[in-house]
């Protein structure tokens, strides 16, 4: 981290960046934020470690437009979601200083409470560089929790720890992948359609509407949202019952898809753990055994299959046909 | 006085046809004297591709038992290719209604020329059959839009 620090202090002062964008220490141990940093002095609440999940490739659509050239720490997995911003023109290239940081799996603080540990008031050992176990300091005492059994649950299905893009890169990576990325798709396959529908409905009737996964999807970057429409009804949660919030989710999903990296941001953000990467999951899954193989941000060159076709494509038909 | 109780179910079925092919079939189905169920009502676009996933969600949402989507045959398109990425798109959303547990077979995408009107009155009729054993759309409806 202080090596990350050093070199934006650097950048800042050779006059290459104007600014950093970056994490900064959240008001608690587990919640750093993305932030921009325009002094040096600013860069004190700098912070890298394993809560800094944010993707920030987001917000150099907004950094895109401001002077100067904007530094900016990319994950490996937040690459992709830059590469593919890059293609629909929302970022600019020349806009950004890109340093790859090196990842070894981002940390769920559910995960951490879900071993019994409450009352949360500092933790250490969570750096990149730092050990395996975390210590997690509680109003009940101290405990220790090994860091690969924190990890979220994306880091278990990671794409790879190269970074597709960058001008430099810092740290090193550990590869954290050990689970079939479709295997929550095919359990939910597995089920009958009643029983699916059930497990949506309880998973969707969860959802409070606060708009987080829209907000921070790096690819859910329209100037103008169709969910804000006021004919829209998705703002009110009175119908709770209704397909209403089942709509919300089927669009937000379609409207990425094609398009999403899978970064996982949608889950992470959720307030109400609610699963939302299968939409996404499901529509790559769909459209690599349709159309292909394809996964967005890797190539910038490569076409989006769904701004794509062939006079060969399977019929619509196919979804009922294939029983 | 004796009420009656027991109605005989009546689909509501939206047909989403394009207006260069399959609304110009349903025309000479209409012309032919060939007859498709009165319960399927045509709202007319310019193209197959102009049909966002929502406006399907939306006429379900809105009540429909069944929604069918008619466009010019692949490669005859009026515009090139709008069809042809209608296509990928349906069978995408068609995909992800049956994940969460719609019925397959509510929504249904037909190629129907100008040409063919036969081939129109004979799908519509079928479709409203297969809508009329399926049975009333509970799991997409709306409930502050039911009768």
């Amino acid at each position: 981290m202080q090596e990350l620090i050093k070199r934006a202090k650097e950048l800042l002062a050779d006059g290459t960046a104007a600014r950093v964008l970056g994490w900064r220490r959240g008001d608690l141990p587990y919640n750093p934020e993305p932030a921009f940093f325009e002094k040096e002095e600013d860069l004190d609440r700098f912070v890298y470690d394993g809560f800094c999940g944010a993707n920030l490739s987001k917000m150099m659509i907004e950094a895109s437009r401001l002077e100067g050239k904007t530094l900016v720490f990319l994950k490996p997995c937040d690459t992709y979601s830059f590469n593919q911003l890059l293609k629909e023109h929302r970022v600019d290239r020349e806009k950004a200083y890109i340093i790859g940081v090196g990842c070894r799996g981002k940390l769920d603080i559910e995960k951490i409470r879900a071993q019994g540990i409450s009352g949360i008031t500092a933790i250490s050992g969570a750096e990149n560089d730092g050990p395996d176990t975390l210590k997690v300091r509680t109003i009940y005492g101290d405990r220790t929790v090994n860091y690969g059994s924190a990890l979220l649950g994306r880091c278990h299905v990671c794409k790879g720890k190269e970074h597709k893009i960058c001008d430099e890169q810092i740290g090193r990576s550990r590869d954290t992948k050990d689970a079939d990325p479709y295997e929550e798709v095919r359990a939910v396959e597995a089920m009958t359609p009643e029983a699916r529908f059930a497990f949506f409905q309880k998973e969707l009737g969860k959802c409070i509407r606060c708009n987080a996964c829209r907000n921070v999807c790096p690819a859910c970057s329209c100037r103008k949202c169709v969910f804000d429409s006021t004919s829209f009804d998705s703002a009110q949660k009175a119908n709770v019952d209704s397909f209403e919030e089942k709509m919300f989710h089927i669009i937000r999903s379609f409207h990425v898809a094609g398009r999403c990296t899978d970064c996982g941001e949608c889950s992470r953000v959720c307030p109400q753990g609610i699963p939302l990467h299968l939409f996404n999951r499901r529509y790559i899954k769909e459209i690599n055994e349709l159309y292909g193989q394809f996964q967005a941000g890797e190539d910038p060159e490569a076409t989006s299959p769904l701004t794509d076709y062939l006079a060969e494509d399977p019929e619509p038909g196919i979804i009922e046909e294939r029983g | 006085m004796q009420v009656e109780d027991k109605k005989e179910f009546r689909p509501k079925i939206v047909a989403f046809c394009c207006n260069w092919c399959s609304y110009a079939g349903a025309d000479l189905a209409g012309s032919s004297r060939l007859s498709y169920p009165a319960d399927v009502k045509i709202i007319r676009v310019p193209c197959s591709c102009r049909v966002n996933p929502m406006f399907i969600l939306r006429a379900f949402e809105r009540g429909a038992d069944g929604v069918i989507l008619c466009g010019c045959h692949p490669g005859d398109c009026h515009y090139s290719t709008g069809n042809f990425y209608t296509r990928r798109r349906m069978t995408l959303l068609f995909s992800m209604l049956d994940f969460i547990g719609i019925e397959k077979g509510r929504v249904r995408v037909e190629w129907v020329s100008a040409a063919e009107g036969a081939k129109f009155s004979a799908t519509m009729n079928e479709f409203a059959e297969k809508i009329r054993s399926l049975g009333e759309n509970v799991r997409l409806g709306d409930i502050r839009c039911r009768s």
